[in-house]
């Protein structure tokens, strides 16, 4: 399999992104321009964390409408693989509503970096299967644009259907509602969140457990 | 244009006299703004250069000494380190965010000028009284610019120090510091290379932002700040990334000679000094220079400091091969000049010539100009601070209560509102970043070593004596490093001083510059890179000399590095070092005496040296479970920040009563965590070394420290550790300003 790490002007936890993939998890990765209109030779692609186009508009706004992400609209209705947006990737699935919901300023008005208390709020999506039911974990976040809102029909639809992987637990950073850190799609191929688990890839960096979701992904490319 | 006056620029009359005779003409207004931006004191280090010569600047692994954008040494692997510090105090002071925000990115853009990737940045910041609101406009502006670049361009902020000191409350300190990391093969350097070559500027289009910044850098702040603001760049963060991606890109291609970016000055300075260095002349075509505002005059352009620029060298050939790379980032790029035989700098618009001036004259020529000497200079009428406006008196009468109080003072107090406003985990490299330990460790990946760096300063100790102070500054940054089990490899400096028209700043400069000297000739290694803030001065005020320390070092093996806090109940703790350190310049001394007091005897470096060459032996050994440099607060927060960064206690039994031995300062001291069983070897291993072991106490499991027989919670220790930044934001104090 091969995983594709999406390189927009701006973004910068692609370095990150690629070592975990690469060195922490062990797959075949490729760096991919956002110029990019076809996806389909790749198992995973991830759109990492930054600023792209300086974020100088909503964070992820202008990203959101250049042509890579038809490709990624396209590459998600085919279900040719699994999407991860992390960060700054998360706000871009957001901004061109392939997730519902938004992402705003963070509650403190401030960006917020440190490693967070989180819970796994639903082990049986493939991105968590690595982890046991209502596990607890930390991970990196790293963001001034964190707070996730949704109106109360999108948010019903999110519990109703499990769609919520994630929660901030016990401290919520950002004032996000629900404590949400991380969203799927219904069909589970695409999934986001503010968290950084590319950062926690090497027990040096302060831990590896962000490989754990990675390689679910990886296990449920390879074993079906 | 009624005839203008060159003084208006910045020019000394001597210096105008000198130009005028040597070009034997008139220059025209575009050639003395050239003039006046190359003979700045930010420029030329006209004042500083002669002191500088001092210091020791070769070494077994510097691989680029002083004089380039940045220093670089060999890190024995195929890998070497670049790294500079440079200072942005007087934007900051106008403008906290943009100026911050601008020193980031012009630090960066050194370190990329070597070809080399940035890898971390740090800071180190003064501030005047935390109590005033222009202290909290200063501090939290000064914050917000420096994440808001770092942030933004993914390159972590790491490490640094902030500062309060009576003396900064006009005049704040801004000293950004870069490192990054380049293969040996790729390295490059800031030449023009042979007549013929072409001149590419690329990056952000050229406006009228900062024309004028480094004149503007080389005065007094005196006056209504709104009419300086003009004066201050504004920074482009994501131009800034793109520049640095586009840059590393485009340096694959063969045929690229030399880079520089554009910083003070701009087009007025930094082809020139490329082509010093080649020994070439430079024509320029100003009518080439991409604009972001139209209709530029000459003069403009070729004075203005908008940031996010570069300046390349290129081979005839592969120019096209360059443009390209930046235009596929979105950049601007053009071909908008040559290296040539004649030692001028030409700068033409279209056909016409705008400024002709000799390259010797416009580079060298201010070294010509006769400086008087220092007895000649004023005294100058701004004097310094020396007692404390917030003593805290009667102090604290029991340990407990006097540890509480002392974790609450601005200087020693937790930076968490600090640091986590800045993006310190991207690149993923940061084993320990800020807030915990004492100096920023680095992986290098692919390998088990790790760059180690620290930024250290401290006024209160300079103020006593600028020489002494600036040894022990320098041996205290190795000692960060070594904390760490990282062996110390070479310094960068940022000099921040008041203003050296006047005799007192001289004397002080000459005293820190042989103390900086000292130290590292003590220590073995050289410095590297530097740079020079005179001027940080009003009407009233004079900052202390403040010297900055920048150092980096090489840990060898990061399984083997010590914890910073403790890391096993049962486990011995010491103070490794002499017991003897000075109250004379401590922060127990400024806060509770409200005075700067004495240093009882110059400290013996090379006894600092010995001691810390042991202790790195102990580490590489693998006895040394968790190490801690002691320093502001001595001893008492020291072992009070092991347990708070950690869940465990210590008991000292029985506490010598004499304050000079928990609370003085002085470099060559750690707190030592030793497992029993290695105790005894480790013991015999310091006495056959001559270094100095003391017992202090033991870990213990109870989250509790036990100071002879006082006991507090690690709980109240973090409450009182953690208060005090947030508290200057919640209004509590409303004195005037």
């Amino acid at each position: 399999m091969k995983a594709a790490v999406v390189v927009f002007p701006g973004t910068t936890c692609d370095f990150d992104a690629y070592d975990a993939l690469k060195e922490g998890v062990g797959v075949d990765t490729e760096y991919v321009f956002y110029q990019t209109r076809d996806l389909s030779k790749y198992s995973l692609v991830v759109l990492p964390g930054g600023f792209t186009y300086g974020d100088y508009l909503r964070s992820g706004a202008i990203a959101s409408r250049t042509p890579i992400l038809d490709a990624v609209r396209d590459y998600v209705e085919k279900e040719w693989g699994f999407v991860v947006g992390i960060c700054n990737g998360f706000q871009i699935l957001t901004e061109s509503r392939i997730l519902p919901g938004a992402l705003t300023r963070n509650h403190t008005n401030a960006f917020i970096c440190k490693p967070v208390g989180l819970r796994i709020a639903n082990a049986e999506t493939p991105f968590t299967e690595e982890f046991e039911p209502g596990e607890r974990l930390s991970l990196p976040i790293a963001h001034a644009d964190g707070r996730y809102v949704a109106d109360p029909a999108t948010l019903q639809r999110l519990h109703k259907n499990r769609q919520i992987f994630l929660v901030y637990d016990p401290e919520n950073p950002n004032g996000s509602v629900d404590n949400i850190a991380g969203i799927t799609n219904e069909k589970q191929n695409v999934f986001g969140l503010m968290p950084h688990p590319e950062r926690f890839w090497h027990p040096w960096l302060g831990s590896d457990v962000g490989i754990r979701f990675f390689r679910s992904l990886v296990r449920r490319v390879r074993h079906g | 244009m009624a005839k203008q006056n060159p003084e208006t620029l910045g020019l000394m009359p001597p210096e105008i006299q000198v130009i005028r005779q040597r070009m034997g003409r008139e220059p025209n207004w575009v050639e003395w703004g050239i003039f006046s931006l190359n003979w700045s004191e930010h420029c030329s280090y006209k004042t500083s250069k002669p002191f500088l010569k001092m210091l020791p600047r070769t070494g077994p692994g510097v691989v680029v000494g002083p004089g380039q954008n940045a220093g670089v040494i060999d890190l024995g692997n195929g890998w070497a380190v670049a790294f500079k510090v440079e200072s942005h105090n007087h934007p900051s002071a106008i403008e906290p965010f943009h100026g911050a925000a601008t020193g980031v990115g012009g630090i960066i853009r050194d370190i990329l000028s070597m070809g080399a990737r940035p890898i971390a940045l740090l800071d180190s910041l003064r501030f005047g009284d935390p109590y005033t609101w222009r202290t909290r406009w200063l501090l939290s502006g000064v914050v917000s610019g420096i994440g808001f670049y770092g942030n933004s361009i993914g390159v972590p902020t790491v490490g640094g120090e902030v500062r309060f000191g009576p003396d900064y409350q006009e005049n704040p300190l801004v000293n950004a510091m870069c490192i990054g990391l380049v293969r040996l093969e790729g390295l490059k350097q800031a030449v023009t290379g042979k007549p013929g070559n072409l001149l590419i500027l690329a990056g952000a289009p050229t406006g009228k932002d900062g024309i004028h910044g480094a004149t503007f850098a080389s005065i007094d702040l005196i006056g209504p700040e709104e009419e300086k603001r003009p004066n201050v760049q504004i920074g482009d963060p994501f131009y800034g990334k793109l520049l640095i991606e586009a840059t590393l890109e485009a340096l694959e291609i063969p045929g690229i000679v030399g880079l520089q970016d554009l910083g003070a000055g701009g087009l007025s300075t930094a082809p020139p000094e490329m082509a010093r260095r080649s020994g070439t002349g430079i024509e320029l075509d100003l009518s080439q220079v991409p604009l972001r505002t139209p209709q530029m005059t000459p003069y403009e352009i070729v004075l203005s400091e908008s940031q996010e620029r570069m300046v390349l060298a290129v081979q005839p050939g592969v120019e096209e091969q360059v443009l390209a790379v930046y235009r596929k980032w979105g950049l601007e790029a053009q071909v908008i000049g040559r290296v040539i035989e004649d030692p001028v700098y030409r700068v033409r618009f279209g056909k016409e010539v705008v400024a002709d001036l000799p390259m010797d004259l416009l580079l060298d020529g201010v070294d010509e100009v006769p400086q008087g000497p220092i007895g000649s200079l004023s005294t100058g009428s701004a004097t310094s601070t020396h007692t404390n406006p917030h003593r805290i008196t009667p102090q604290p009468s029991t340990w407990a209560d006097l540890l509480l109080d002392l974790l609450q003072d601005p200087d020693i107090a937790s930076k968490r509102w600090v640091y986590e406003q800045y993006d310190w985990s991207v690149q993923t490299r940061s084993v320990v970043g800020p807030g915990k330990g004492d100096g920023a460790v680095l992986w290098l990946k692919g390998t088990k070593q790790a760059v180690v760096a620290t930024m250290d300063g401290n006024w209160r100790w300079t103020s006593v004596s600028p020489y002494e102070g600036a040894v022990r500054i320098v041996l205290e940054a190795a000692c960060n490093l070594v904390a760490h089990g990282a062996k110390p490899l070479g310094i960068t400096d940022c000099l921040n001083f008041a203003n050296p028209q006047e005799a007192p700043t001289l004397q002080e400069f000459e005293q820190v510059i042989q103390g900086l000297r000292d130290a590292a000739l003590a220590l073995g290694i050289p410095v590297v890179s530097g740079n020079v803030s005179f001027y940080n001065q009003s009407e009233t005020r004079r900052i202390p000399p403040t010297p900055v320390v920048g150092m980096v070092g090489l840990l060898e093996d990061l399984e083997r590095m010590p914890q910073a806090n403790f890391a096993q109940p049962g486990n011995r703790v010491y103070l490794w070092g002499s017991p003897q350190a000075d109250l004379g310049g401590s922060v127990y001394q400024w806060r509770y005496q409200g005075t700067l007091g004495e240093f009882r005897k110059p400290i013996t470096k090379e006894e600092v040296v010995r001691i810390l060459h042991a202790l790195l032996e102990a580490i590489h050994r693998g006895w040394i479970r968790s190490a801690h440099d002691v320093s502001e607060g001595g001893i008492l927060v020291a072992i009070a920040e092991m347990a708070i960064q950690g869940s465990y206690g210590l008991e000292i039994p029985a506490m010598d009563p004499d304050p000079a031995f928990w609370l003085g300062e002085a470099p060559g001291r750690w707190i030592v965590e030793i497992s029993p069983r290695d105790a005894h070897l480790v013991e015999d291993f310091a006495r056959q070394r001559g270094v100095p072991l003391r017992f202090l106490g033991t870990v213990q499991a109870d989250p509790h420290l036990s100071l002879s027989g006082q006991t507090i919670s690690l709980d109240r220790l973090r409450d009182a550790y953690e208060r005090t930044f947030p508290g200057f934001f919640e209004g509590r104090d409303a004195s005037t300003q």
